[in-house]
């Protein structure tokens, strides 16, 4: 059996110091922040608003749609977020593994 | 006894001994034991973390929850599919960079000292095993009353199933019995809500104007509060959910089983559109419950619900969709617990024996014993316990994990890759208190006291939370936190951006002062 895992390694004699340093890791570093930070405070400030409101108030039990709630409305829309964010972010990704190709050409 | 489900039974556990034949074969040394030589593809392993997540607690547990108390048990769906985000976003790609074969290799990549691998594996064993308790408890109980085998026979059965798909067919057997379970699954739970929705005639609105009208709570099953009755605890049990699924050993080393971390992403992905599919379905299984079995029948057939889904099924499609349902409960069960095994036994044989013990010195095939007897003391540790706990609510104990998980685990995971400062004296804390924190809170919980003897004991609950993580989780990221300032950093200079650029894009790079030596 050969060692797949070890493949996905890049052997590289550049220090790690000199990459963090490099303008192409310092872009990815910004443009990952630039994303990922917002994106999961947006979603879970938006997943525990439901058990917030659920849990003090009542106003979601208010039937909105015939008589399906508005608190199992805000559930299904818990759902269509995390596909939603989760779809952004595999696109958005593709933009991070071009960088990462770049830093490793660099590296070799 | 139901001689359809007898057959689909044996019929289960023919195919996963043939898959355990195959992948045994390929099973030769440590890399295939514990990743399957890391060559599952995006769609295969998202699959089989779907096959590895969706547990007894979600298929039984959940769809009972919500046929008994509405609303309430729609929390777990929500809780355990957001969950992936933080996965997704944080934790499995640099997660699949940074570590090897277990959840503590991440932690060590940074912080190689015996104390912090040490502890990390501490954390995976009781997860696991927690985790596994209360699946083994599930199982017993579905077996006994599907095909009137003894509880004790029945979980011994499917103790000896789980260690023989570990034991010889490693990462592989277990990946390949968890994709067919979540096939199984999918397919079964697709079957019964289509036909709940086909009796509504394929309307929501009538599905929801009709449910409420048949069960005792009548308008408020549509209302939360049914279940959780403190603001907090409802609170307290998201935030376990959804920071406890990134902490999970068993979730975790799934993604050593592919090649990188694009592909890490990718099997994310999978698997969130699957289990999200799946937990929209759970409406579709506790509102057909709550209509056409009935609640009285539901606490009749098992007090906490856990029978709801095979008691719908065969109110809808009679004996034979109840052999199947049950056949696929149980897939359901086996799958999950040979992931169990794998987690709890990688942590024994690869970080205390081969990294601890032998200081990384053992051979190819010492390592292959020491995860193959380790493999099988996890399995008896495990099924003494589930003996003795038999008594215990099953979705209790899945809740613990989550919160043991997310208060021990994720904190130090966090920090190891985004803080700076952070050292090995934070992560030792960390870890240990926010384990012995959850730990300590649940045992003076109302899940265990009880005034009324509900519970295991008789007395006033000094924790009057019945999940601890909304004090637990904080006091874990505290430990981390306190633990790093008041102790002085050990870390080379340099290390800290090894691991920033080792967890971002892959490349193992060589600090500044080993560079130079070069």
């Amino acid at each position: 059996m050969h060692q797949v895992s070890e493949t996905a390694k890049t052997e590289t004699t550049r220090s790690a110091q000199t990459i963090v340093e490099s303008a192409s890791f310092k872009q990815l570093m910004r443009e990952k922040n630039a994303f990922i930070l917002p994106a999961i405070v947006f979603c879970l400030i938006f997943y525990f608003t439901l058990p917030i409101m659920t849990s003090y108030f009542t106003f979601l039990n208010r039937p909105l749609l015939g008589d399906i709630t508005g608190a199992w409305l805000f559930a299904f829309l818990q759902f269509i977020m995390t596909w939603t964010f989760c779809t952004l972010y595999n696109k958005k990704a593709r933009s991070f593994d071009r960088l990462v190709e770049q830093i490793k050409e660099e590296s070799r | 006894m139901n001689y359809t489900a007898v057959a689909l039974f044996a019929a289960i556990v023919g195919l996963t001994l043939v898959i355990t034949y195959f992948a045994a074969r390929k099973t030769k040394t440590a890399n295939d034991f514990y990743t399957a030589d890391g060559g599952l593809t995006g769609a295969q392993n998202g699959i089989a973390i779907a096959g590895d997540y969706m547990s007894a607690a979600s298929f039984l547990g959940i769809a009972g929850m919500i046929a008994l108390a509405g609303f309430d048990g729609f929390f777990y769906s929500i809780g355990f599919l957001v969950a992936y985000l933080v996965v997704l976003y944080l934790v499995a790609e640099p997660l699949r960079n940074l570590g090897k074969y277990t959840m503590a290799d991440m932690i060590a990549a940074r912080f190689n000292a015996s104390k912090v691998r040490g502890v990390a594996a501490m954390n995976s064993i009781v997860i696991s095993i927690f985790y596994m308790i209360a699946q083994l408890v599930g199982a017993g109980a579905l077996i006994e009353l599907l095909l009137g085998i003894p509880y004790t026979t029945s979980v011994i059965i499917v103790g000896i199933l789980m260690t023989v798909y570990v034991v010889f067919g490693g990462m592989t057997a277990t990946s390949w019995v968890q994709i067919i379970k979540a096939i199984l699954l999918m397919a079964g739970t697709a079957v019964i809500s289509f036909m709940v929705f086909a009796k509504f005639d394929f309307s929501i609105m009538k599905m929801f104007s009709e449910v409420k009208q048949a069960t005792p709570l009548g308008d408020s099953f549509l209302n939360p509060g049914n279940k959780f009755k403190l603001p907090l605890d409802t609170i307290s049990l998201n935030l376990a959910l959804v920071l406890g699924t990134a902490g999970l050993p068993h979730i975790l080393i799934r993604f050593f089983t592919v090649k990188d971390a694009p592909t890490a992403r990718k099997s994310v992905v999978y698997a969130t559109w699957i289990i999200g599919a799946f937990y929209i379905l759970t409406i579709f299984l506790g509102f057909g419950a709550a209509a056409f079995v009935g609640a009285d029948d539901i606490i009749a057939a098992n007090a906490a619900g856990n029978m709801a889904a095979p008691l719908l099924a065969q109110a809808l499609g009679g004996d034979l969709l109840f052999a199947f349902v049950a056949a696929v409960a149980f897939a359901t069960i086996l799958a999950v617990v040979a992931g169990l095994v794998l987690s709890a036994a990688s942590a024994f044989a690869h970080d205390f024996y081969s990294h601890i013990l032998r200081k990384g010195q053992a051979t190819e095939k010492e390592q292959m014993t020491a995860a193959r007897l380790a493999s099988i003391a996890v399995a008896l540790v495990s099924m003494v316990l589930a003996l003795f706990a038999q008594s215990m609510n099953v979705a209790f104990l899945v809740s613990l994990a989550f919160a043991v998980a997310a208060s021990a685990n994720l904190p130090v995971i966090l920090l190891t890759i985004f803080w700076r400062r952070f050292n090995t004296g934070g992560a030792v804390t960390g870890m240990v208190v926010g384990l012995f924190s959850s730990l300590l809170l649940v045992a003076l919980s109302p899940n265990i006291w009880a005034v009324d003897g509900s519970a295991l004991f008789v007395g006033e609950a000094l924790f009057p939370l019945s999940n601890p993580g909304i004090v637990s989780i904080p006091l874990g990221f505290l430990g981390a936190i306190i633990g790093t300032l008041v102790t002085k950093s050990d870390e080379v200079a340099g290390n800290f951006e090894r691991i920033l650029v080792k967890a971002n894009t892959g490349i193992d790079a060589a600090t500044e002062v080993a560079a130079s030596k070069e």
